[in-house]
């Protein structure tokens, strides 16, 4: 007994009508950093929340045994009392509050007369900092740091539970590479102290580096656990899918045509702050069945870019020229945009992409209300006719389209956004993160359609943080630095290195 | 707390009914749920009914009913709108009184003394324009429909009483006053032991019937010719049988008493034409498109500005509709005219299912969320109960209400 931290017995969750989890046995040995993965919806983040207390003691089947002891937790704090601290995929923090008041939230530092003692919460705080790395000061306010940050400051607070057993849920999933390595390096850092970590994540490869044992879930069910040597990117894969997935990139043909979108000079200035320069002079051209990439990292203005082009929802003092077809046109406005044949699906679904409490239907079709409408009413029949055709073409999973698009899981999220400007019919597609926090199958699903509509003469630009993925499907990549374009590659030569090179290059003034 | 991407589906329809019975069982508990607004108007309705021992029901109260609450009704068909796209207006009463007393120097033979129709052209446009001015704030300056709208509560109160002059307008001219307290009845014919009835409104009655039959007919084979699904055809028809009683018993009360009121056909002609707007129109969706999440809307191409300016003039110009109505009804306009109407329509909207976070919200169910407070309130008048209790009741009513809506979501696992 003594080698096993924990263990998780036969675990069966049910929801109404669907069984989330089925006999889903755990064990995590002390000081190791186990991994969870699987597609979403595989029940990762369910299976972890009845470890937590989340879902209480008796809502499950199944038993939970902690340092050899059986666990009947009935909320969050019991499982924290126990040492045992999940941090979830959004983050826990309040913005407004400083550091130090996040890290003592509800575990204040008490001094005399049961009031707070700022000094001594301030000093703690600064030493819980330091454990994480972080050189902040404990009392700047938690808006005021960045997403890398703010997930060590959720670490420090941790760590002032006294923390035996770290549960991080898709703890990068919102970094960019650097703060992404810090994060690893530092729960291997936390290992070296005895903390035993748990972390759920998609990414292969810095499970690789991290995990020491593996454990793949699918469809509510422990698929294996895989010991470190054993791990390889295709076994997770094969047992995440459930089957052998041979590339993980279509092939891709392309056949280029004609220029369809050049954009020239384009300078987009910060909104809030209009004398900084976020897009600066960039040039840049697709071809009809063209998919170009562009690569940057976090705040080097590609979303800035794409969105200032999209109909100026982005950035003030925006100056430039767009040539559509090889003639100029002007675009004060989203609507504009559209008529002109640009769509622009976001890479934050949840706040730009779609109205969560409506069906899938009427997010499919509120970009291009226009064309299902006469005399300024709508025709609900052929709405549903369309909505229904994408919802099978596109492979979206939901009995019909009257679901509420806030009850679909990320990848039929992302499916939904797709349709919705597939519909408008675009020429010109901007794809900003199509994948991010998809599941691997979903993943190939969306390069496909990508693909689709290169053939059908689509031009397309795909901006994207995982650099295998612009390799993979891109047919010329951009490289961005600063709001400068510092390099542009035919695919043959985009190798990562060469784009790293080029994604932090000092951006020539 | 718990992200949507990563919980499982929960999505009823996973578990395959085990047969028609319990399928169509299902649908009716989840109708009733969604509709539970519904039933509590009934269940009000019936308390009252024991309670007043029948009074509530007689002919003459029931259309009492309607002309003291039209003026709520109108108003909560534009709150509902205002809501649904996440603003509020506090305004509508202050710029009802203001409206009122602008109709009464209008029309008042002491005064202007315009013909009806021209006063009620101009004020309403009068209303169009306060509208703007509030839309300009809210839309083009940015500052939240609660600041705009207080200011405009306090703004409009005042100009309210700086139109009268500090003092009451009345006596205004019949046609004018019909607008609040008129009835159609042309064919009276003999009823009962002692009582007339009127063909007019008995025809009305019909008209609406037949309407509604047709109109849930063709609905239904609409969504069936698109492979749609369907409710169980038993509940269709037994819904159908209720409203088409409903209706029949209403207007063959309304025949009763004093006739078809002029409020109540201004009301039904709104009713048709918001709900179309609501339903069907391009403008509509753009309304809870914005209500739902307003970036994503301006990331759709709409235009967001433009539909809550808008938004803003419909609620100014519906506010002086109300306005009108309530001065025509009293044959008077004051300073304390409209006192606490935004709270009643705030409360009609919310009682009805809007959602303080917008997106979410009908014009059904305002109307009947005013409906409910309207029977609260004649049901304890008629009972004797206190102006006090009545408040606190009524408090009460919309909390319990909210409290019920949040309830449903929680447990089908909405937001």
């Amino acid at each position: 007994m003594a080698n096993i931290l924990l263990e998780m017995r036969d675990i069966t969750k049910t929801f109404p009508g669907v069984k989330a989890l089925q006999n889903v046995s755990l064990e995590v040995e002390p000081g190791e950093v186990h991994a969870i993965c699987g597609e979403n919806g595989a029940g990762k983040s369910t299976l972890m929340k009845v470890l937590s207390g989340v879902y209480p003691h008796g809502s499950y089947d199944g038993s939970i045994l902690f340092e050899g002891r059986e666990m009947n937790f009935r909320t969050l704090r019991d499982s924290e009392a126990e040492g045992i601290v999940i941090i979830h995929q959004e983050l826990a923090l309040s913005p407004y509050l400083s550091i130090a008041e996040n890290i003592f939230l509800n575990n204040e530092v008490k001094g005399r007369f049961g009031l707070i003692d700022w000094n001594k919460a301030n000093q703690e705080a600064k030493k819980l900092l330091a454990r994480v790395g972080l050189n902040e000061n404990p009392t700047t306010k938690i808006r005021d740091i960045g997403v890398g940050k703010q997930q060590l400051v959720e670490i420090a607070k941790a760590l002032s539970k006294r923390v035996k057993l770290l549960i991080l849920d898709e703890p990068t999933a919102a970094l960019n590479d650097e703060d992404s390595d810090h994060l690893l390096d530092l729960i291997l850092h936390l290992k070296g102290q005895g903390i035993t970590s748990i972390i759920i994540s998609h990414k292969l490869n810095e499970i690789k580096k991290v995990a020491d044992r593996v454990t793949v879930i699918r469809d509510g069910k422990a698929i294996e656990t895989i010991a470190k040597t054993d791990v390889t990117e295709d076994r997770i894969i094969k047992d995440m899918v459930g089957r052998d997935l041979e590339h993980r990139y279509p092939d891709h043909t392309p056949h280029i045509g004609e220029e369809v979108l050049r954009v020239e000079d384009w300078t987009v200035h910060h909104p809030q702050d209009p004398s900084r320069v976020v897009v600066d002079n960039v040039d840049l051209t697709v071809r009809a069945g063209e998919i170009v990439g562009i690569a940057g990292l976090m705040g080097a203005g590609r979303t800035e870019f794409a969105m200032s082009v999209f109909g100026r929802s982005y950035g003030t003092r925006i100056s430039g020229k767009i040539f559509k077809n090889g003639k100029e046109i002007r675009i004060r406005n989203v609507a504009e945009a559209i008529d002109n044949g640009i769509a622009y699906a976001t890479e934050d679904r949840k706040y730009y992409g779609l109205n969560l409490i409506e069906d899938i239907k009427r997010n499919i079709s509120v970009a291009s209300l226009k064309k299902l409408s006469s005399g300024g009413l709508v025709n609900d029949g052929e709405e549903f006719k369309v909505a229904n055709q994408y919802r099978k073409e596109m492979n979206i999973k939901a009995p019909n389209v009257l679901v509420p698009t806030g009850k679909l899981s990320g990848g039929n999220q992302q499916k939904v956004v797709l349709s919705k400007w597939i519909y408008s019919a675009p020429d010109v597609l901007i794809l900003d993160e199509p994948t991010r926090g998809i599941d691997v199958g979903a993943k190939y699903e969306i390069y496909t359609i990508i693909n689709r509509l290169a053939a059908e003469g689509k031009a397309i630009i795909v901006i994207s943080s995982e650099l295998p993925e612009l390799i993979g499907i891109c047919d010329r990549i951009y490289a961005l630095s600063e709001g400068r374009i510092t390099g542009e590659l035919p695919i043959e030569k985009a190798t990562p290195e060469a784009l790293i090179k080029l994604m932090t290059m000092e951006a020539p003034r | 707390m718990s992200e949507p991407t990563t919980r499982p589906p929960s999505i009823p329809t996973d578990a395959p009914p085990v047969n028609r019975f319990t399928s169509a069982l299902a649908h009716v508990v989840t109708d009733l749920g969604r509709n539970g607004i519904f039933v509590a108007l009934i269940a009000v309705v019936v308390l009252f009914s024991i309670t007043t021992s029948g009074v509530l029901l007689r002919p003459q109260n029931i259309s009492n009913l309607i002309v003291q609450n039209g003026y709520i009704l109108v108003l909560a068909i534009g709150m509902v709108f205002i809501i649904v796209a996440g603003h509020i207006d506090l305004s509508v009463g202050s710029v009802a009184a203001f409206i009122g007393a602008i109709s009464g120097v209008l029309v008042s033979p002491l005064y202007l003394g315009l013909p009806w129709w021209a006063a009620i052209v101009i004020s309403l446009l009068v209303g169009a324009v306060v509208g703007a001015w509030q839309g300009f704030w809210v839309a083009f300056v940015g500052i939240p429909a609660f600041i705009v709208t207080l200011a405009g509560m306090l703004i409009f109160r005042g100009l309210a009483l700086v139109a009268l002059g500090n003092q009451n307008i009345g006596s205004f001219p019949a046609e004018y006053r019909a607008l609040g307290n008129g009835f159609l009845s042309f064919l009276e014919v003999p009823y009962g032991a002692r009582g007339h009835i009127d063909l007019i409104t008995l025809a009305a009655g019909a008209l609406a019937i037949i309407g509604i039959v047709v109109q849930s007919l063709r609905t239904r084979r609409g969504r069936q010719s698109y492979a749609q699904e369907v409710e169980p055809l038993g509940w269709f028809l037994l819904k159908m049988a209720l409203a088409v009683f409903g209706i029949g018993a209403f207007t063959f009360a309304l025949a009763q008493a004093k006739g078809l009121p002029i409020t109540l056909i201004v009301l039904a002609a709104l009713v048709l034409i918001y709900g179309i707007i609501q339903n069907r129109s391009v403008f509509g969706r753009h309304v809870y498109a914005i209500g739902g999440n307003r970036h994503a809307a301006e990331l759709s191409g709409i235009k967001t500005r433009q539909v809550d300016f808008w938004l803003f003039v419909n609620m100014g110009t519906l506010a002086a509709l109300a306005g009108l109505i309530f001065t025509a009804r009293l044959n008077l306009a004051g300073p304390k005219a409209g006192d606490g109407f935004e709270l009643e329509a705030i409360s009609a909207a919310f009682i009805g299912g809007a959602a303080v976070q917008g997106g979410v919200g009908t014009i059904g169910g305002a109307i009947i969320g005013g409906l409910i407070i309207g029977v609260l309130n004649n049901g304890m008048s008629l009972m004797g109960i206190g102006i006090e209790w009545q408040q606190a009741v009524k408090g009460l009513v919309l909390l319990l209400a909210v409290a019920f809506d949040v309830f449903n979501k929680r447990r089908s696992g909405g937001r």
